[in-house]
Parts: C-alpha cells; sequence; structure tokens
C-alpha cells in the first residue's frame, strides 16, 4: 500500500492575549491508502487543529502553521498554491466535522449544500448533480432523498445532519476523509450507526479515514492505527490492538484505566488521571505527562522522551516504557 | 403566511389607537392653544370674544372626550380635516410634503445599501488591514458628523466648484418637481440632501454589516464551505453574506422609518418643503389637527416598515416562520 498523507513535524500555534499557544508542537503521522487512522487524546491536546490544520482551515489570525510540512499523494499541502488547494479541499479530502447542528448553512437548501461541491469538484451539470445527490442521500440512509433536497437544515435531526455530512465528504470521490468527533454532538445509538456507516462507505469506495475522537472505544473497533496524542505531541502509536492490549506509554494506560470496558471484570475499579493537562502557553521542559505520571523519574523533568519503536508499527515517548511492559506483564 | 400578514396588520389597530391616544394626550399638556397662538401670539391685546369665536370654530371648547372622537372618527374615514393654522385640508398640505420626503427617504436608502453591503463585506474579509482600518474610519467620521452640516458643506463645495470649472455658480433647485415631470430637475434636488443623509444612514449600516459578517464568518458551516474546496468569493456571497443580512435589514429599517419626518434641519439646510419641517410648524403653532395627522402618518410607515423587515426575514432565513 502507498502512503497516501504523510505528515511531519507539524506545529501550528494560536496568538492568544495569554501568549503563544503550542496547540500541535511537533506531530508526525501517515496514513496509508484505504486504511483508518484513529487519533485518541482529551479534550483541548490538539488533535482537531492538528486535523484542521491539514486542509490549511486554521482561523488565521490567530492561529498559524509554524513550521512541518503535510505531504499528499507526493505533494505538500503547506507550500501549495491556493488554486490548487481548493481542488484538494473537499475533492480529494474531505471532511466531517463534530457539529452536525452547526455545520451546515441554515439558510441554504440540502440539495444546493451537496450539489454545489459535485458542481465544482466532478463538473457536474445541475441536474446530474441533483441525481447523484439522491443517490447519495440513499445511499447515506435518509429516507426519502428527493424531498430532503429541497429541505433546509433544520427539518432534520442531528443524525440525519450527520448523514447528510458524510454524504457530502463521499460526494466527490475522495482518497481521504477526515472525520473529526464526528459522534461526539450525537445520542449513543446514533453515534453507533454513524461510525457503522462511515465504515461501511470508506470500505466500499477505498477511502482512508482518518478518525479524531476522544472515545477508546471507537477507536478499537474502528481503527486499524491509533496515534495517542498528549498536549500537542503523539505519544504513542501503533495498532489498535497494540494500543488496547499492550500499552507501552503511562498516559495510554491512564486512559485505558478510566473508562468502563466490556472485556474486564464487571466491579473493576476506574482510575482516573489525576491533575490536568499542562499550560500550552508555557514552555514545557521533559515530559509534558510528568506531572501525572506515576512512572515519572528524575530524568522525565529534564529530558524530553523521543518517540521510539518498541515493536513493529508501534512506538512510544516513553524512558521508563520498558518498566512498564513489565508490570503489566506481571499483572497479567 | 398570508394569514400571519393579515394578523399583523389587524394588530396595526390597537397600536394605530395607542399612538392616538398618546399624541392626543401630550398635544393638550402643552400649555396654550392654536387660537391663543393666533390672536395673542405676539403679545398685544386681545378680545376675550374672539378668543371664544375662534377656539369654538376650531373645535377645541368642546370636551375633550369629544374632541377624541372627533379626531378617531377623521383617522377611520380617512378624513383628518384641515390644519387649524393654515386653514387647508391636512391631506393635501401633507401629500406634497410627503412626496419629497418619501423620496430622499428611498434615494438615501438606495445610497446607504450600494455603499454599506459591499464595503461593510470587504471590512470584515479583509479585518485589520489597511482597507478596513479606513472604512472604519470613513463610517466612524460618517456618525459622528451630522448630516446638515455635512449638507452645508455639500452645498459650499457645489457653489465653489461649479465657480470654479464652469465660471457661474449653480445650485440645486429650490422647487420641488416630481420625478414624473421631469426626472433631471427632480433628482438634481433630491440627490444632495439624500446624499448628506445616506453617508450617515450608510455608515451605520456599514458597520453593522462588518460586524455580522464577522460574526458569521466564524460560523461552522463557513468552515464547511472552505472544506468542501469552494472559492471565498463564492463563500462570501452565497454562504455568508445572506445569513449576515438579518440585522442589517433591521438597521436599514428602522432608519428608513426615521428618514420620514425626522429630517428637521437637513430640510432646513437644502430649503425644502418636507415633512420635518411641517412638523415643526405644527408643533410650534399649537396646530393640534396637523401634528396628530403626521405623528399617525410617521407610526403607520414605522408599522408599515417593521411588517416589511419581518416578511423579509422570513424570505432570507427558513428557519423563521410566522404562524
Amino acid at each position: 500500500m502507498a502512503t497516501l498523507l504523510e505528515v511531519k513535524d507539524l506545529r501550528t500555534q494560536f496568538e492568544t492575549s495569554a501568549g503563544t499557544v503550542r496547540a500541535v508542537d511537533g506531530v508526525s503521522y501517515t496514513v496509508e491508502e484505504g486504511e483508518t487512522v484513529g487519533i485518541v487524546g482529551e479534550s483541548g491536546c490538539g488533535k482537531s487543529v492538528g486535523a484542521l490544520s491539514v486542509l490549511r482551515l486554521i482561523p488565521d489570525p490567530p492561529g498559524r502553521v509554524v513550521g512541518g510540512s503535510i505531504h499528499f499523494r507526493g505533494e505538500d499541502l503547506l507550500a501549495m498554491s491556493d488554486e490548487k488547494l481548493h481542488s484538494v479541499r473537499g475533492g480529494q479530502i474531505a471532511m466531517v466535522f463534530q457539529e452536525p447542528m452547526t455545520s451546515l448553512n441554515p439558510v441554504l437548501t440540502i440539495g444546493l449544500q451537496l450539489c454545489e461541491t459535485m458542481e465544482f469538484h466532478l463538473k457536474l451539470t445541475p441536474e446530474q448533480a441533483r441525481l447523484r445527490a439522491v443517490e447519495l442521500l440513499g445511499m447515506v440512509g435518509i429516507s426519502e432523498p428527493e424531498r430532503r433536497l429541497d429541505q433546509y437544515p433544520h427539518h432534520l435531526s442531528g443524525g440525519m445532519r450527520q448523514r447528510v455530512m458524510i454524504a457530502l465528504a463521499v460526494s466527490c470521490k475522495p482518497k481521504l476523509i477526515i472525520a473529526d468527533e464526528p459522534t461526539t454532538a450525537l445520542d449513543v445509538t446514533i453515534q453507533a450507526q454513524i461510525l457503522e456507516l462511515m465504515k461501511n462507505l470508506t470500505k466500499r469506495f477505498g477511502v482512508a479515514l482518518v478518525v479524531i475522537t476522544h472515545n477508546l472505544g471507537v477507536v478499537a473497533r474502528y481503527a486499524d492505527r491509533v496515534n495517542v496524542m498528549y498536549a500537542g505531541r503523539i505519544v504513542e502509536s501503533g495498532t489498535a490492538a497494540d494500543i488496547y492490549h499492550r500499552p507501552m506509554h503511562p498516559y495510554t494506560l491512564g486512559l485505558l484505566r478510566s473508562v468502563p470496558r466490556m472485556d474486564r471484570p464487571r466491579g473493576e475499579k476506574l482510575i482516573p488521571i489525576d491533575g490536568q493537562p499542562p499550560d500550552l502557553t508555557r514552555e514545557i521542559v521533559g515530559c509534558a505527562y510528568r506531572p501525572r505520571c506515576s512512572f515519572a523519574t528524575e530524568r522525565c523533568a529534564r529530558e524530553d522522551p523521543a518517540l521510539e519503536a518498541v515493536g513493529h508499527g508501534h512506538r512510544s515517548a516513553c524512558f521508563e516504557k520498558d518498566r512498564l511492559a513489565q508490570l503489566l506483564k506481571v499483572a497479567s | 403566511m398570508y394569514r400571519y400578514i393579515l394578523k399583523r396588520l389587524l394588530l396595526m389597530i390597537p397600536t394605530l389607537f395607542g399612538a392616538a391616544v398618546l399624541v392626543f394626550t401630550l398635544l393638550r399638556l402643552i400649555p396654550g392653544d392654536t387660537c391663543e397662538l393666533r390672536l395673542a401670539g405676539s403679545g398685544g391685546y386681545f378680545d376675550q370674544s374672539a378668543l371664544d369665536i375662534c377656539r369654538h370654530e376650531m373645535g377645541i371648547d368642546q370636551p375633550k372626550l369629544v374632541q377624541f372622537w372627533h379626531f378617531i372618527w377623521g383617522i377611520v374615514r380617512f378624513d383628518f380635516g384641515k390644519s387649524m393654522w393654515t386653514g387647508q385640508p391636512i391631506v393635501s398640505e401633507m401629500a406634497m410634503r410627503f412626496q419629497l420626503s418619501m423620496e430622499i427617504a428611498i434615494v438615501a436608502t438606495i445610497v446607504a445599501i450600494v455603499v454599506a453591503v459591499p464595503l461593510g463585506t470587504i471590512s470584515a474579509v479583509k479585518q485589520n488591514t489597511w482597507i478596513d482600518y479606513m472604512v472604519r474610519a470613513i463610517s466612524i467620521a460618517g456618525i459622528a458628523m451630522p448630516s446638515f452640516w455635512l449638507g452645508i458643506l455639500i452645498i459650499l463645495g457645489l457653489l465653489i466648484g461649479t465657480q470654479y470649472f464652469l465660471g457661474t455658480p449653480w445650485m440645486p433647485p429650490i422647487t420641488y418637481t416630481p420625478i414624473w415631470v421631469d426626472p433631471m430637475k427632480n433628482l438634481a434636488l433630491i440627490v444632495w440632501p439624500a446624499i448628506a443623509t445616506g453617508y450617515r444612514y450608510s455608515a451605520v449600516a456599514t458597520r453593522m454589516t462588518r460586524s455580522a459578517m464577522l460574526e458569521v464568518l466564524r460560523e461552522d458551516y463557513v468552515r464547511t464551505a472552505r472544506a468542501k474546496g469552494l472559492f471565498e468569493k463564492l463563500i462570501i456571497r452565497r454562504h455568508a453574506l445572506k445569513n449576515a443580512m438579518l440585522p442589517v435589514i433591521t438597521v436599514i429599517g428602522i432608519e428608513f422609518a426615521f428618514l420620514i419626518g425626522g429630517l428637521v434641519v437637513t430640510e432646513q439646510v437644502f430649503n425644502l418643503n418636507g415633512l420635518g419641517k411641517l412638523f415643526v410648524e405644527s408643533v410650534t403653532n399649537n396646530d393640534y389637527s396637523m401634528t396628530q395627522a403626521l405623528v399617525m402618518l410617521v407610526v403607520m410607515i414605522f408599522l408599515f416598515v417593521n411588517l416589511l423587515v419581518d416578511i423579509l426575514y422570513a424570505w432570507l432565513d427558513p428557519r423563521i416562520r410566522y404562524r
């Protein structure tokens, strides 16, 4: 499989009155053709900012991508001309956003919002676009698609709107879809439906998918590979099985222990991660997770651990990863 | 929708009645009356019997409730009677001035919209660039500058400019010619006061457009439109502008209604015989019937403009549905 997206040392910052926020601070990852990659982390760890940076959708000011490169099929999106970027956005890389309630324009019909994209990227005539829009809405499981085209977003429920967003995302046959917390704003039963839908469609069309979420369950079920982010960096990266069953970073372990799991005995205690994520306006010396980490040593306060291989395709940024692995082996 | 409009039209009746009560009472709280002013306004001797006769003729010697009844009954029949001061029928006195004031208001509104929507949009899109700063400076100046003063500057500019370039000074005509009689002559009169008031008007609307646009440009659906790859121009025109227009329409509606009857000083500067001037004259003359009729007219205009704004709202934003 060929590499579709290669993010290298991405740095995105925001200028605020409190100082410069290093929202994304040197993130590197790749996405292969047709695979699903999960990006996990708690709120404010930079996962959404990292995703928006890919399509240069960070509002500037106050935000700015200050370093790194993002290669999509060999071309650097960050260095690309605006002209070319327009054909990539929506055409080759599509996005699904977190808030279906506000992500569709309230004063334009569903049909117009679907068709304008296809008319632009696929050069369809209005009639062709309309036909395809009906087909797409049917594909994402919306009843009476013909009638829906002339309706406005407020006529649709949140789940329906997210289906429209997904139809929009697949409409121009992209190579990659970036879904930024696609199910966070929906209720639980709808969440599963939406995720299944995304999985089926991406499989069917061979589209690669980047799912950004704070939900480990989503990642475990749908992602081939997972990147765990903390304080603007990737701290662990591996297959879903690696992350779930062989975590090699205390933060990943902390995340896993703090959520209920079906494969664990009932009644097992949940252990929350103490403390707060660090203030990203300050320069972080040493490991960013150190203040909350039970494995922290003196070295962690001085040096910044780099992401190192711990197995085939499994990498962790922790000095104490061996001790952690030992401990987990003993425990199991 | 039609039912809603009908309902709104019917609701105007109690509103108009309330306005009628208010203006009727307030006018009669002013000390003196039009007869006293006419006979004794100069401070000289007057005959009590002459005063009584005058009051009887005007009908203001009758009990207040009877006077009120005559007033209301007149409105119902669209018969506002005669001016207590000039003795002319009120409708014909107003008609001529209404034409002029309405025309100025319409031209000023056109000036305002044509200037405000593009400028406000550019200013928002190019936020914190020199274009934005310039637009903001111009619009702040427009709000700070009284329109009568701008009117004086325009007249001076016209006189000096034509003197310099043509050799003879040129002044806009003083007498009103209806637009269907001589459009050029009509516009030569209307355009200048319309610009003088339109500047302030457009300044208010520009600032409103800018701030509404800034807000809309931060909305999620604009980000979605960008993520779809659409060009910025199309995003502004199709996705942002329609959403940003709602507050702007409100401002334009209010300003428009104000222009009819509110242009007292500007009318004075351009020597125009408009409703504003008539308003001031009728109040100082204690001309009850004329003042009442004028207030009712302005209230009517406000009500209709409000209704129009609400209908435009529903047309722009499908989420707004009236029942």
